[in-house]
């Protein structure tokens, strides 16, 4: 059952600390409320993966990789091919993450990123169907959290973007309804590239890019993803605070406007 | 097979089922249906049919998740097998597990915790029958059911879904809406203060088709609001009803 969380233990007034840096339009590392913070991405950092990435996030680091192979197709799309993304919190990456099944916060993060690369159509699943209504291909992709300094969505869906688009398969051709590989390599196909924002209420002010501390002191968070026509294709509020719909509204649009740039600067670093 | 494409808005712009493009589907709210629970709601919003209930705020169990400044709240947003088209493995899925803690969320802030440190609070919601927009119809059954459990609230909260079909924005969206058409919207409100508890969305819309499908679905929560409040005070009107005739059969007794 989903239960109310047991904050982290952190110090009184480290946490003050954070929320009067926010209430001064200031933060603890220095940015601006809608600055993100320094971003890289590393493709193609597990060789037996179809795809892979690596992303710091600031401190945050997450890793997704792709894996590709024929299975069953679900029989309402027969012609398609499956997307599954799934999420592990492995507990190396922060003292409060524990081995086991995936609690809500893992899966909640799998779904959202799952929701962006769904809904903006990024991949073109119809071009994976092998024999429709037997058997299609499968992508699975699976986001490694390694270190957990904040704002995990964001990460996530980049890591988890990069690896799709570093993903290679074989070309292949149809034979007897089984998949004949052929020496040729191309790439996922790929037709939209989402990407996610997630902003946090603070003491009533609005940041961009939470790192940890100031996620341990939020109210709540909104994760908005859009597409490379701007269009919102995803969106996830959390936490127990609220919004005014000024505040959802003045989120949604920055977030475009900032989607749009980290979009262009990681195509920029990818292609 | 190809998704045959049904025409969800008609030439004079009315829906499948004949509702205009900002029109709720037919609700009924009832609270207290249920004897053993500390409160309970039972609302159908469309053919969607759903029972929530609040057990406490009782003792924490296990004791190590109380929480030393306020209650726990916990939450199970459930779908019983039958209320789908296909038979839906009772287990719970990733699905109903982000829907029970996006509902917890929702529902969290209206809620007066700190009053009952460490105890916990348990919210069930049992989907008996889904036609799309369960999660928001589960937020406005639970808030009741929470009222109804006597648990001190700063106030109610009201769940609906406004969505696109046909390249137009619309309200609260039926299931054959919700499968073919091209955005959902799910909204939770807390009418009072005005501030949104609950927001999802997925499908494609443009940032001015989310200003207006974000105005229209708060609108309808306030719509959904006045009929919460209605159900509340039927229900302790019967219950007044039912005490004043007590008092009489007494007082004739004695």
């Amino acid at each position: 059952m989903s239960a109310t969380r047991q904050f982290s233990p952190v110090a009184k007034l480290e946490q003050k600390t954070v929320v009067d840096l926010i209430g001064k339009g200031k933060r603890v590392d220095e940015r601006g409320p809608e600055d993100y913070r320094p971003t890289t991405i590393t493709l193609g950092v597990v060789e037996k993966a179809n795809g892979s990435a690596q992303v710091y996030l600031g401190k945050t680091k997450v890793l997704a990789g792709v894996k590709i192979q024929p299975g069953t197709p679900f029989p309402d799309t027969p012609n398609e091919g499956i997307l599954t993304v799934n999420a592990e919190f492995v507990p190396l990456a922060s003292p409060t993450f524990e081995a086991g099944p995936p609690d809500e916060n893992s899966i909640e993060l799998a779904r959202v990123v799952d929701r962006g690369i769904r809904e903006s159509k990024a991949i073109d699943l119809k071009k994976l169907c092998i024999e429709p209504g037997k058997k299609v291909f499968m992508i699975f992709v699976d986001v490694y959290v390694l270190d957990h300094d904040g704002n995990l969505i964001d990460a996530a869906a980049m890591a988890a973007l990069g690896a799709l688009v570093n993903a290679k398969m074989h070309a292949f051709k149809v034979e007897k309804g089984e998949p004949v590989y052929l020496e040729e390599v191309i790439p996922i196909p790929m037709q939209n590239y989402p990407v996610s924002i997630t902003s946090v209420k603070v003491d009533g002010a609005i940041v961009l890019d939470p790192c940890l501390e100031e996620e341990q002191v939020m109210s709540c968070r909104l994760t908005v993803t859009t597409g490379k026509d701007d269009n919102i294709c995803a969106m996830q509020k959390g936490g127990l605070g609220f919004l005014t719909p000024d505040e959802i509204k003045q989120i949604v649009s920055t977030s475009i406007n900032k989607a749009r740039d980290l979009r262009a600067k990681m195509l920029s670093n990818v292609k | 097979m190809d998704n045959k494409q049904v025409r969800l808005l008609d030439d004079n712009g009315l829906r499948v089922d004949g509702r205009r493009i900002d029109e709720l589907r037919p609700l009924k709210i009832e609270v207290g249906t249920l004897d053993k629970a500390d409160g309970s709601a039972y609302v159908e919003h469309g053919r969607n049919k759903i029972l929530a209930a609040v057990y406490g705020p009782r003792e924490a169990h296990p004791k190590h998740i109380a929480l030393a400044d306020r209650a726990v709240i916990r939450c199970r947003y459930h779908m019983a097998p039958f209320s789908t088209d296909e038979r839906k493995s009772p287990a719970p899925s990733r699905r109903e597990l982000e829907l029970s803690k996006v509902i917890r969320e929702a529902l969290e802030p209206a809620v007066m915790s700190e009053y009952f440190p460490r105890s916990t609070i348990d919210i069930f919601i049992e989907v008996l029958q889904a036609d799309a927009g369960t999660r928001c119809a589960g937020i406005t059954a639970a808030a009741l059911a929470l009222a109804d459990a006597g648990i001190p609230m700063r106030e109610l909260v009201a769940g609906c879904a406004a969505g696109k079909v046909d390249g137009k924005v619309v309200l609260d969206l039926s299931d054959v809406e919700d499968k073919q058409g091209d955005a959902d919207l799910p909204v939770a409100l807390m009418p009072k203060s005005n501030v949104v508890s609950l927001l999802q969305m997925d499908g494609s819309l443009t940032e001015e088709e989310f200003k207006q499908a974000l105005d229209m679905s708060i609108d309808a929560c306030r719509r959904i609001h006045e009929m919460q409040r209605e159900a509340l005070r039927h229900r302790y009107h019967v219950v007044k009803d039912e005490v004043d005739k007590e008092e009489e059969a007494t007082e004739v007794s004695a």
